[in-house]
């Protein structure tokens, strides 16, 4: 694991100065004159001690291993040898039960699948399934989405932040970074009525546009939260204990995470600057203007700086999706997706019939298959879908980024202690719901 | 090896255009990606057609010769396809349709993004050409596509079941003859699965290699072997 040496700045929270304004260093042994001497580490003996490698079972049912994974480990003292991961607890069959529903119905399936992401991954199943039926969507409606997508990144982005400092032993972020997830979830709620199961997309449209002063709190949020951001920042970046437990640990080089199949933060923490939004983009992000943040040495130390910047650039693209939100319809004006008003299917006969087919039968695609990769917080998410021209889909894949990412952890564990798989494990950002759908 | 910071779309000229949302893309027709024009003129007999459908280009291969192609894409200086999206596999609810094996490559340099196919007839066996030495992150991916549709990836490293567990052996759970409901009723599948695992314990003093053995892949298997019989 090559890494090259660099230096971090690292500060102390109790600085003792002395009359030049030098940090004062606290010795730690001195001779009978009271002057400091230099530390001897005692000789090491274990190393001569022969013993079997030992197996140890990492979860399936362990805090630290961000939901039910399993990893077995071969240790050589405390020293990983060897890693295998097994997966599949929580597996659902998501992919089998899409192929039985209407494309609308699938929408809440997209939901417990990478659950702190629910709404941006209604708007990404929505964009495929939109070009597979080949219909477009309003401007307001894009707009929407761009701000759903952000807002859904900021409290993955918190989450993770927050779930990993408790596994390095920092325990007060946590508490701001889901004070201010929870702020997020109240205008969710606000908008669709459900704060973690959101279902908030359909193709061609939202499920409800937003209330009236939605976007006025949207736009308070979004001045209160780079406080949050910047405390976050001032108590873990400079931090001794923080830089010690993550830099230099479970580095990938940018030849590695390319070929391991890697996206998101983690791929851009080793330095190549992939990202969806700016290469493939879609919803117009082409026109919001925002950074996309690099690491350099791929290390746990520079997927958090990628991470905490990407929560900065979503900030200012929510700014600018505030201020371009045009008026007018949600729902894409055609009849082939998109029901009749309830007032018209109640009186009409011509949309009451519209609305029971549109219902019963489903919207039909034509015969074609789509790849639509969108940026996820945890990286490149792709929904595939495969027509042959019925209401449902005949195959409904999802392109999982936490798995791919996650599959590379033997090689970013092997070689370190066994405390450094609790901190490696946590920068992946996984969520299993995704990972074993 | 070093570690730099790599800007994707470097092979790019300067003034190509800047990448923008799509719109309007037709439902069949538009522009080919030109890599599906290469592979045919490199591989003229492997090549079966090409299909462009929904702007999305889609190269179907003979089935034995599509490791050679990905190879040549993956390597080539004029395609650069460094990174593998995804792997997968569709079959269709017609039964005579041969099933199909996906790859979604994506040219970080060339910023192209190809679908590579090859349709596997049903009554052979259904087996492709493993790509895990050309990217390591079809690992996880062929392993998934081996437990969901019972597609064999030769030369894997490591060919196990990934999401269902090693013992099932209900056959193969996204394939269309495979019921939603699965192939026992609840109460056949717990039982199944109680004696698949007589001895089954959660006690971590009791992990041992035996007791994982089935757990561990191959080579491991084979280390722990060779340990035993030496005590």
């Amino acid at each position: 694991m090559a890494t090259r040496k660099r230096t971090i700045e690292v500060e102390l929270s109790t600085t003792g100065l002395d009359s030049q304004g030098r940090p004062q260093r606290v010795p730690l042994m001195v001779d009978e004159s009271g002057r400091p001497v230099d530390y001897e580490a005692p000789p090491v003996f274990e190393d001569e001690l022969d013993g079997e490698p030992m197996l140890i079972n990492v979860g399936p049912q362990h805090p630290a291993t961000h939901g039910v994974l399993r990893l077995l480990l071969e240790l050589e003292g405390e020293v990983v040898v060897r890693c295998v991961p097994h997966i599949g607890y929580l597996h659902c069959g998501f992919e089998k039960i899409g192929e039985y529903r209407q494309y609308n119905q699938i929408i809440p399936w997209t939901d417990r699948e990478d659950y702190l992401n629910s709404i941006g991954n209604n708007v990404a199943f929505s964009l495929g399934a939109e070009r597979l039926f080949g219909v477009g969507m309003t401007e307001r409606c894009k707009v929407l989405r761009v701000i759903a997508m952000e807002l859904s990144r900021i409290i993955s982005h918190l989450v993770w932040l927050g779930t990993t400092c408790i596994d390095i032993g920092a325990f007060t972020p946590f508490l701001w970074c889901f004070q201010e997830r929870e702020n997020v979830y109240n205008l969710l709620e606000r908008w669709v009525g459900a704060r973690l199961t959101t279902t908030a997309s359909r193709v061609g449209g939202m499920a409800a546009d937003v209330p009236e002063g939605w976007v006025e709190q949207v736009a308070h949020f979004v001045k209160t939260l780079p406080r949050t951001i910047n405390e976050t920042d001032r108590m873990l970046t400079k931090n001794a204990i923080w830089v010690g437990r993550t830099a230099g640990v479970g580095a990938l080089t940018a030849a590695e995470a390319i070929s391991c199949g890697l996206s998101g933060p983690m791929l851009r923490a080793s330095g190549v600057d992939y990202d969806v939004r700016k290469d493939f983009p879609y919803l117009e992000y082409e026109t919001y203007d925002f950074e996309v943040p690099v690491g350099t040495q791929g290390d746990i130390y520079d997927r958090y700086l990628v991470r905490l910047e990407e929560i900065r650039q979503s900030i200012r693209i929510l700014e600018q999706a505030l201020a371009r939100l045009p008026d007018g319809p949600v729902n894409v004006d055609d009849p082939r997706v998109i029901l009749p008003p309830k007032s018209m299917a109640t009186s009409e006969m011509e949309s009451m019939i519209h609305h029971f087919k549109l219902v019963m039968e489903g919207p039909r695609p034509p015969i074609g298959e789509v790849y639509m990769p969108v940026e996820s917080p945890k990286g490149e998410k792709g929904y595939y879908f495969v027509s042959d021209g019925t209401a449902k889909p005949v195959r409904w894949r999802i392109r999982p980024p936490a798995f791919v990412n996650l599959s590379a952890i033997p090689k970013m564990v092997e070689g370190h202690l066994l405390s450094d798989v609790i901190a490696i494990n946590a920068s992946i950002d996984i969520v299993m719901g995704e990972i074993d759908r | 090896m070093s570690i730099g910071r790599m800007v994707v779309g470097s092979a790019l000229p300067a003034d190509a255009p800047a990448p923008a949302t799509p719109r309007d893309i037709p439902h069949t027709g538009g522009p080919e990606n030109p890599s599906a024009a290469a592979v045919r003129e490199r591989f003229p007999d492997a090549v079966q057609r090409v299909e462009v459908i929904w702007g999305e280009t889609t190269v179907y291969i003979d089935p034995p010769r599509v490791r050679e192609v990905l190879e040549w894409l993956n390597g080539d200086e004029s395609q650069r396809y460094d990174y593998l999206s995804d792997v997968t596999c569709v079959e269709y609810r017609d039964f005579g349709r041969p099933l199909q094996v996906v790859w979604h490559l994506r040219s970080f340099p060339y910023r192209r993004f190809l679908r590579v196919k090859v349709e596997l007839a049903k009554d052979a066996e259904l087996q492709v050409e493993s790509v895990t030495d050309l990217w390591e992150g079809a690992n996880w991916l062929e392993r998934e596509a081996y437990d969901m549709f019972g597609v064999t990836f030769r030369g894997h490293p490591d060919p196990r079941r990934i999401l269902m567990w090693e013992t099932y052996n209900e056959g193969f759970p996204l394939r269309k003859d495979f019921p939603l409901r699965g192939r026992f009723s609840r109460s056949e599948q717990l039982r199944q699965a109680l004696t698949a695992h007589p001895g089954a314990s959660y006690l971590l003093e009791e992990l041992s290699p035996a007791s994982i053995y089935r757990d561990l892949p191959a080579d491991m298997r084979e280390r722990y072997i060779a340990q035993s019989s030496e005590d």
